[in-house]
């Protein structure tokens, strides 16, 4: 599944261009979405599951999910977790600040090859948004699906994201959203679990299905057990995977995992792929 | 390895006296000449200006973790195989700058100022050497993105290539078929022709651009007999190798054993310096650092090579998915030999040899592969350290179903 | 009229054999909890365990100075109650229910008598119990691991 991206601007990777911060909004105590915009004259498209290059002047740059809508026009979203130097730097950038920008990079959601049958978005954490889009997606081309079920987990009720639109989502009649976090004050009403354990109570048909993942690794490692165990095939699993990335274009030789590089066959990988490489150790 | 007369045809010989002219027409067109020449006690790549600055009559001593220069009993001007640097640090320099921002006027790209930017000609360059190129130009010019710092270097550097008279002890080409002849990728290719008669040289015409040049350096037409003595040379340095390596199916048993014990073995030898990464030629990993100025208005991109050997080549979230020495270690030779192949189409491996000599513990990775070679689908795990599984190895220890 | 065709319905005991749901069903009672009310509080004698219909039940701990803290929730399919199986036969955690609960009560004095007359029952009857507990062990270490925590925060 080589998918690989167009580069959109004819300038070098080594030059990113100059965008410009349109708005900020803060999702939760360490996780911001920006909205920005290219140099004038510029367009943006990309697909479902691809990132850009952001850096923060005097910062180097770190891969970031696009989070928005790929079919809406307009500023293009972007949400950040603080958790170093770069993405502090990202995190604190207020409207009207430049940063740095190029992309979009990797590889997408099959989102057309999954039509026809039921979708499960999995999420954990910070992986909600680079699936975002793909849910976008999903609602735009409802009638091209069976069942769409978004299974979303969080540390506690604080760490969610996109509550109002989880809100706004779990109110539709042909969408099966299930909240749960690792823990909750008394007062919360949603579950408290793991998101593996979701699946068992999930109605959906496995034999057809198709499953898209982003989370922390061992999260997935357990969601994609019980996908199997539900009888979801290893060719319909799809994960977004991570590693340590700096050029984004298949040349610095740091996302490497095993005969993949990340940032050029993935993010997004099916997981008959990987299977084999996520079990070994220090790969 | 023999040339068929249909290659013969337009060679060319010339005296070791016009070595010079040669060299002076190359630079006269505008090239730096940057060629072999003695320093602390190694043959290293530097600017030359002559055949003076040449190796002459020195020949190296290669074996895993050493190296030495000898005086040779004559005054061949290439009579020894490879130092410790390789053609990378001009085409893929060890530290370059790649752009330049200023903040003022929001993130407005500055000029970035090449100290010297006329292009190179390489003097003296190995086929394993050619191969190396040709593998890092996969790298850096085969993808969607290409590397403009790269490029530039790249693009009409003009290319001397040299067939070796003798080969290293820890020389390997043949195994990786990439040598000893040069076939391609050069402007000229020159083979010493060295005896009681005569210094001469056979020279091969690549590319226009090397006709060009011959055009202006005096030279005669080669005989037959010439180029049976280049090829007798060439065929005496193939059955001299230093060292071999069985590549059948190596990408298969690599990917098979990679919970062979021998890696843990290894990695008691290995220190994680790194020598191998930078002594090879095809090593391309780099970071990319973010360096601003104190006026803080300022911001630059640099790019310095790296290595699969440092803590910190892995990061993400915290910690290093390699952390141990055994998992860095295999990662490189898992690299260099197999998924290499299915990054970038061909193996990494051109059979230099650079990575066991310049390995303080001299590691050799011919022996490692053949370690695993003659144990396939031994596991690590078990008190006795080692348990069998057979070569299903790890689709069977692991009981997936992925792709075999 | 037995409950017992309904609690064959019940994922829990789906594969029992049915001279075993027979016996089981001779120890069940259906029961409903109102919204905020405690199936069951740490410390109370474990002499039940619920497999939950309809609602949803959190487990929870009270401390001081931290409230209460969920540390799971269950929903319909799910068993709430381990303790009745093994001595001391205590509640580890309060047991409340978020929305409406109903859910079939099995009594655990009654079982653990059943289980002793008829060993065969006993067997299939931890089997499941075991079965449950394991599924929980390896959730409760996912969400011990702290997986989403930032990297400051959590060791791992």
């Amino acid at each position: 599944m080589h998918q690989l991206s167009e580069p959109v601007t004819s300038s070098p990777w080594t030059v990113p261009a100059p965008w410009r911060v349109t708005s900020r909004r803060r999702e939760s105590a360490d996780t911001v979405t920006l909205e920005l915009e290219p140099p004038p004259g510029e367009t943006f498209a990309f697909r479902p599951g691809q990132f850009n290059m952001l850096g923060a002047f005097g910062t180097g740059q770190v891969p970031i999910s696009i989070s928005g809508d790929p079919a809406a026009g307009g500023p293009v979203l972007h949400t950040i977790r603080d958790v170093g130097m770069a993405t502090h730097a990202l995190c604190a950038l207020e409207p009207g600040d430049r940063v740095g920008v190029r992309g979009p990079y990797g590889t997408w959601w099959p989102l057309e090859e999954a039509e026809g049958a039921d979708v499960m978005i999995i999420a954990g954490g910070i992986g909600l948004p680079p699936v975002r889009p793909a849910v976008y997606h999903l609602l735009a081309h409802r009638d091209r699906y069976q069942r769409v079920v978004l299974l979303y987990g969080a540390r506690t009720p604080a760490d969610l994201l996109f509550t109002d639109e989880l809100a706004d989502w779990r109110s539709r009649f042909d969408l099966d959203v299930q909240v749960t976090v690792d823990t909750a004050a008394g007062g919360w009403r949603g579950d408290v679990g793991v998101v593996p354990d979701l699946i068992a109570t999930t109605r959906f048909d496995p034999e057809t299905a198709t499953a898209f993942m982003v989370g922390p690794e061992i999260m997935m490692r357990f969601t994609v057990r019980a996908l199997r165990s539900a009888g979801v095939p290893d060719d319909r699993i799809f994960l977004s995977m991570e590693r340590n990335m700096q050029c984004a274009v298949a040349m610095c030789g740091h996302c490497q995992l095993g005969p993949f590089l990340v940032c050029r066959d993935g993010p997004v990988f099916c997981h008959r792929q990987v299977a084999r490489w996520l079990s070994l150790r220090e790969v | 390895m023999m040339q068929s007369p249909a290659d013969r045809e337009g060679q060319l010989v010339m005296a070791r006296g016009h070595l010079d002219q040669l060299l002076e027409t190359i630079a006269r067109r505008g090239f730096r000449l940057m060629g072999p020449t003695v320093r602390d006690g190694a043959i290293v790549y530097d600017e030359i200006s002559s055949s003076a600055d040449l190796p002459a009559g020195w020949t190296d001593e290669q074996d895993g973790g050493q190296y030495r220069l000898r005086r040779r009993g004559d005054d061949a001007l290439f009579g020894y195989n490879v130092g410790p640097q390789s053609w990378k640090r001009y085409l893929f320099p060890p530290s370059s700058l790649l752009s330049r921002v200023r903040s003022e006027d929001g993130l407005s790209l500055a000029a970035v100022d090449e100290p010297d930017t006329a292009p190179l000609a390489f003097i003296g360059v190995r086929s394993c050497e050619l191969h190396a190129i040709a593998i890092q130009d996969r790298v850096f010019l085969g993808g969607r993105h290409a590397d403009p710092v790269y490029a530039d270097r790249r693009e009409g550097a003009f290319i001397v290539a040299v067939n070796c008279g003798q080969a290293g002890g820890t020389c390997f080409c043949v195994s990786m078929q990439t040598g000893p002849r040069a076939q391609s990728g050069f402007d000229l290719a020159l083979t010493e022709l060295l005896d009681a008669g005569r210094h001469e040289f056979l020279v091969e015409i690549g590319t226009d651009r090397g006709a060009e040049v011959m055009n202006q350096v005096p030279c005669r037409g080669a005989l037959a007999a010439d180029a049976e003595a280049a090829d007798q040379i060439i065929q005496r340095t193939a059955a001299s190798m230093g060292r071999q390596m069985d590549t059948g199916g190596i990408k298969d048993l690599l990917y098979a054993n990679f919970e062979h014990p021998r890696w843990e073995d290894v990695a008691g030898r290995c220190l994680a310096c790194g020598n191998c990464t930078m002594a090879c030629p095809t090593c391309f990993c780099f970071s990319v650092e973010n360096v601003s100025d104190l006026t803080g208005t300022q911001a630059e991109l640099h790019r310095s090579w790296d290595s699969c050997f440092t803590m910190d080549h892995s990061y993400l979230h915290g910690g290093s998915v390699r952390v141990t020495n055994r998992s860095r270690y295999r990662q490189w030779m898992t690299h260099k030999l197999a998924t290499w192949i299915d990054q970038f189409g061909t193996s990494g491996c051109v059979g230099c040899g650079r990575c066991i000599t310049w390995c303080p513990v001299g590691i050799d990775i011919t022996e490692e592969v053949a370690a695993i070679r003659a144990d396939d689908g031994a596991v690590t795990g078990g008190p006795d350290g080692a348990a069998r599984t057979g070569p299903a190895g790890l689709a069977a220890q692991e009981g997936q179903t992925g792709d075999a | 009229m037995t409950l017992e065709p309904l609690l064959r319905e019940h994922p829990f005991l789906k594969g029992l054999e049915p001279e075993y749901l027979t016996l089981l069903a001779g120890c069940a009672t259906n029961v409903r909890f109102g919204e905020g009310s405690f199936l069951f509080r740490e410390g109370g004698p474990a002499d039940r365990c619920y497999l939950i219909r309809e609602g949803k039940v959190a487990l929870e701990i009270a401390a001081a100075g931290r409230g209460s803290i969920i540390v799971q929730t269950l929903a319909a399919g799910d068993v709430a109650g381990f303790s009745w199986l093994l001595e001391p036969h205590r509640w580890q955690f309060d047991g409340r229910a978020v929305e409406p609960v109903r859910a079939f009560a099995l009594d655990g004095i009654c079982l653990r008598g059943k289980c002793a007359d008829d060993t065969r029952l006993g067997f299939e009857l931890t089997q499941l119990f075991a079965r449950l507990a394991i599924q929980r062990l390896q959730a409760t270490r996912l969400q011990l691991l702290d997986v989403y925590g930032n990297a400051s925060a959590s060791a791992v």
